[in-house]
């Protein structure tokens, strides 16, 4: 599913004197199959932005909107704000909603946090029977949906199914907490700093898994996060959020040629990318995607190309 | 006698163990110095009794065997309470560590518990949100701010009972990059300006950078021990307890591996230099 927004604004609390401008006019698309990233401050947008994928923040329908504003003689109307997901039109309130959510699974940040059930199955079965759709699913549809999900995420199900969540180490329960959000099979998995709060193993194993889960159960990943070393190793293409706006898309190797500007923004950049400019600043000029597997690969010829 | 010989250690832990109960050991005979006014870096994957290590030095766990004690005193059930007040924990999620909804209240919490008079706490209240550069908001609505706000304010609550020694364990972990620099400002002047002895449980290699001394945990038994720099040279080793070398480090790793006779450093400008030095 392809992900299309045009002019999107949304503003927390309008109309009232607390009213923020969290996301002001922004344009993005996520083709379908990316592993999109999401990066920007605290407060800049992301969340917003990412919330609106499933319509966790439903969108004025357009012609309520429309009508709300009249405009003035002579006055153009504001440009129309598009937001598609697939076929999924998120403008139009006759919408089906609830096929949306099934369509697109959202973890949150420490998803851990959201477990409640008394065993591990129960807990991953919790959204399949939510979106199983009319009727309910067979015991033996269940068992299958949960066993694939939790071998998706790697635990094995014969081992953990009837454990309580709350027993499990931190990275298992992390584990179990995106099992229940791939068991609907979202084709679009959207997940807030999925790796924050683990230990650099911990980390490097669910980015692993996401890149499994990314090639067999869901077309499109999108993360947002912090980790700037994380972007640059995996993301086909990255957004830049800024007070509510998109300052740049662009694939890790271009948006990290602009170093100076995303330090000038407040943000980090990858050790990939400082090397190169402190390298750059020696006058020697390395051309790589960031990476560390193509920087060690380009360093390790400059010498034997060199002279 | 006028003048107290004060102990070096701030914590002394000797063979210490201790279990959750069921299964085995969480902490095995561990042995510990904490000197006063150190700044000590604690590293360990997860699971590997961290937490319980930062739980027993402030007497919210007692050790199964073994003896802690604090700036001398040993800590038992008689000067559980005394000790506690000497000994601050900040733990990870900061909307799990604030009580009250204005930040004043907030602070003054631990420092009324001990019964502290109203004046002193005022003092107290002003001494804390200016050591953690949150004066302004003595009067702000917990709720509304910030991670590393939040976590700035459990900081002050801490340092409203001026304690001697401060653990850190994982406070930095849920807070975004701006947060983090933040908390880690705020106790390493802490350590340098007022000589608070500062324990930093983390992942993060930036961080453990920044202590005078690393030890590296697993299996609730301390296994490495020395400078962040020196810790972080032997790679091999630290995977072997489930850690992984730091990104520089690997790349320092792997152009020696591709035959470039870089050295290991974990700074960026170093490598750099080194890289220039052998292309060139």
């Amino acid at each position: 599913m392809r992900i299309v927004a045009e002019h999107l604004t949304h503003i927390y609390n309008d109309g009232t004197p607390f009213a923020a401008k969290a996301l002001d006019d922004i344009s993005l698309t996520v083709e379908e199959g990316e592993f999109f990233g999401i990066i920007g401050h605290t407060g800049s947008g992301k969340s917003t932005f990412v919330q609106h994928l499933n319509a966790l923040i439903r969108l004025p329908s357009s012609k309520k909107h429309f009508h709300k504003k009249r405009l003035k003689k002579g006055e153009i109307p504001p440009p129309a704000t598009v937001l598609k997901v697939g076929d999924f039109d998120l403008t139009d309130k006759n919408t089906d909603f609830y096929a949306l959510r099934r369509s697109v699974g959202m973890v949150f940040q420490y998803p851990e946090y959201q477990l409640f059930a008394e065993t591990v199955k129960e807990d991953v079965a919790f959204g399949y029977k939510n979106f199983y759709g009319k009727g309910k699913p067979s015991e033996e549809e269940v068992t299958t949906a949960v066993r694939g999900a939790l071998e998706a995420v790697g635990l094995d199900y014969d081992e953990i199914a009837d454990k309580s969540p709350f027993d499990l180490s931190g990275g298992q329960k992390r584990r179990v907490a995106v099992a229940g959000v791939i068991v609907t099979k979202p084709e679009v998995l959207v997940l807030d700093e999925p790796a924050a709060g683990l230990d650099p193993l911990g980390k490097q194993e669910m980015m692993r898994l996401l890149h499994e889960i990314h090639g067999s159960w869901c077309k499109t990943v999108i993360i947002v996060s912090h980790d700037m070393d994380e972007i640059a190793e995996n993301c086909t293409h990255v957004a830049v959020f800024e007070e509510g706006r998109v300052r740049y898309v662009l694939p890790p190797s271009e948006l990290f040629q602009r170093a100076e500007e995303l330090l000038s923004l407040g943000l980090d950049i990858p050790l990939t990318a400082k090397l190169v400019s402190a390298l750059k600043r020696r006058g020697i000029s390395v051309d790589c995607d960031f990476t560390t597997e193509d920087f060690i690969r380009k360093v390790l010829a400059l010498r034997g190309g060199g002279a | 006698m006028t003048v107290q010989e004060l102990p070096e250690n701030a914590i002394e832990m000797r063979n210490v163990s201790f279990s959750y109960g069921q299964g085995g050991f969480c902490i095995q005979g561990l042995n510990l110095e904490v000197k006063k006014g150190e700044f000590l870096a604690v590293l360990g994957h997860n699971g590997s009794g961290k937490s319980t290590l930062a739980r027993l030095a402030n007497g919210i766990l007692m050790p199964d065997k073994g003896e802690i004690s604090i700036f001398g005193q040993v800590l038992d059930d008689k000067h559980l309470y005394d000790l506690r007040s000497r000994v601050g924990v900040v733990f990870q999620n900061p909307d799990n560590q604030t009580v009250a909804s204005v930040v004043e209240d907030d602070v003054a919490f631990g420092a009324e518990n001990v019964g502290l008079d109203r004046e002193e706490i005022g003092r107290r209240i002003d001494f804390a949100l200016s050591a953690v550069g949150m004066q302004d908001y003595r009067y702000a609505t917990v709720s509304r701010l910030s991670g590393g706000q939040k976590q700035r304010i459990a900081i002050a609550g801490v340092l409203a009972l001026r304690p001697d020694v401060m653990i850190l364990d994982e406070s930095t972990a849920m807070l975004d990059p701006k947060g983090r620099r933040e908390i880690i400002d705020v106790v390493s002047r802490l350590n340098r300006e007022e000589g608070v002895t500062v324990v930093l449980i983390t992942h993060f290699v930036e961080e453990a950078l920044l202590a005078d001394r690393a030890v590296v945990m697993n299996r609730g038994e301390i296994v490495m021990r020395g400078t962040p720099a020196e810790i972080f040279s032997r790679g091999d080793e630290l995977l072997t307890y489930n850690l992984t070398l730091p990104r520089i480090g690997i790349i320092s790793k792997r152009l020696r591996e591709g035959g470039m006779s870089v050295g290991d450093t974990l700074d960026f400008e170093k490598l750099a230099e080194e890289i220039a030095r052998c292309v060139s």
